[in-house]
């Protein structure tokens, strides 16, 4: 009884993390917020369905391969995030006016300046002013 | 072959990692399991070559605890926040570029943070400078030069942590040295 409380509520939780990154995929402006909402929630809504799993099942053999898959999840959501933000940066799939402070595009642009050996390939990176999609 | 040699102690973290998994997907970690999985481990490891990992060589058990603890804590907090902003700013919502310089030029730790502050609040690696072991960092909802400022803060405080758990003798003695002086 007491278990099946735990294991619902647990459920629920990770129901609602899924739902937080559905909302936040599609009321995020851009590339790069959506995938904070595509990140985050999830990885913490994983851990819930687990936990909610050794719960439920209550062996203690299953605990190592539940740990694994949280694991490989810490590990692979990170990468594809920052895969798909750099990526996303540097084909400049980013809306310049919703940044309130953009760090990288200076380095870029003084890299650029004083190395114009480097200059065609920072150029990549680079942005043109008011060239985002709208 | 061409490639280098690599001695087994550089690849024993490795190869015991390796049956740990394969002792996890059976459900099973008797020694015959351990023992078999332990000669897979060591065929992967030689058959599929990869650069060998440097690792600093230390490892304090007792700081993982507290970091481990801090850091579902911390991913508690960022999904709450996630689903906040979805919720009441959505698509007016601003975020921010902020280029992040850490303190360890380890290559190890600095995948280390940049996978930790990946998963706890407002953060996500866009760029990594390894010359200057400096991230740049695409974090939601940053409306001024203080909200920038307190990102830098804590990113640079989760690798304090990391430092503390793995970090060279080297990172530690300045992190000691640093802290001493203050």
């Amino acid at each position: 009884m007491i278990n099946d409380v735990i294991v619902s509520i647990l459920l629920i939780g990770g129901a609602l993390m899924s739902l937080a990154a559905g909302i936040g995929l599609v009321r995020f402006p851009d590339l790069l917020s959506r995938m904070h909402a595509a990140t985050k929630p999830q990885v913490l809504g994983l851990l819930l369905f687990l936990l909610a799993l050794a719960v439920e099942t209550g062996s203690w053999a299953l605990v190592p391969l539940l740990v694994l898959c949280w694991i490989f999840q810490l590990l692979t959501s990170p990468v594809s995030a920052h895969m798909v933000g750099r990526a996303g940066y540097r084909t400049r799939h980013l809306r310049r006016d919703l940044l309130t402070l953009d760090e990288l595009d200076d380095v870029v642009a003084r890299a650029a300046a004083t190395d114009p050996g480097r200059a065609d390939r920072a150029g990549e990176t680079r942005p043109e002013a008011g060239d985002g999609p709208t | 072959m061409s490639r280098q040699h690599i001695p087994l102690v550089t690849e024993l973290p490795l190869v015991i990692w390796l049956v740990l998994v394969w002792g996890a997907l059976w459900q099973d970690f008797s020694p015959g399991t351990l023992v078999f999985g332990a000669v897979i481990a060591y065929a992967v490891v030689n058959f599929f070559y990869l650069p060998p990992l440097e690792l600093t060589g230390r490892f304090n058990v007792l700081w993982v605890i507290p970091f481990v603890g801090r850091f579902l804590y911390q991913l508690v907090i960022a999904s709450a926040e996630v689903f906040w902003l979805a919720l009441s700013k959505g698509p007016s919502l601003r975020s921010a570029v902020v280029a992040v310089p850490l303190r360890s030029s380890s290559d190890f730790l600095v995948t280390a943070t940049g996978h930790a502050i990946s998963l706890i609040p407002g953060s996500l690696v866009l760029e990594v400078d390894r010359s200057t072991s400096t991230l740049y960092l695409h974090c939601l909802h940053i409306d001024s030069e203080e909200d920038a400022e307190a990102i830098r803060r804590d990113v640079r405080a989760t690798e304090v942590w990391l430092i503390r758990i793995m970090g060279s003798r080297a990172d530690l003695r300045t992190l000691q040295t640093r802290e001493a002086r203050r």
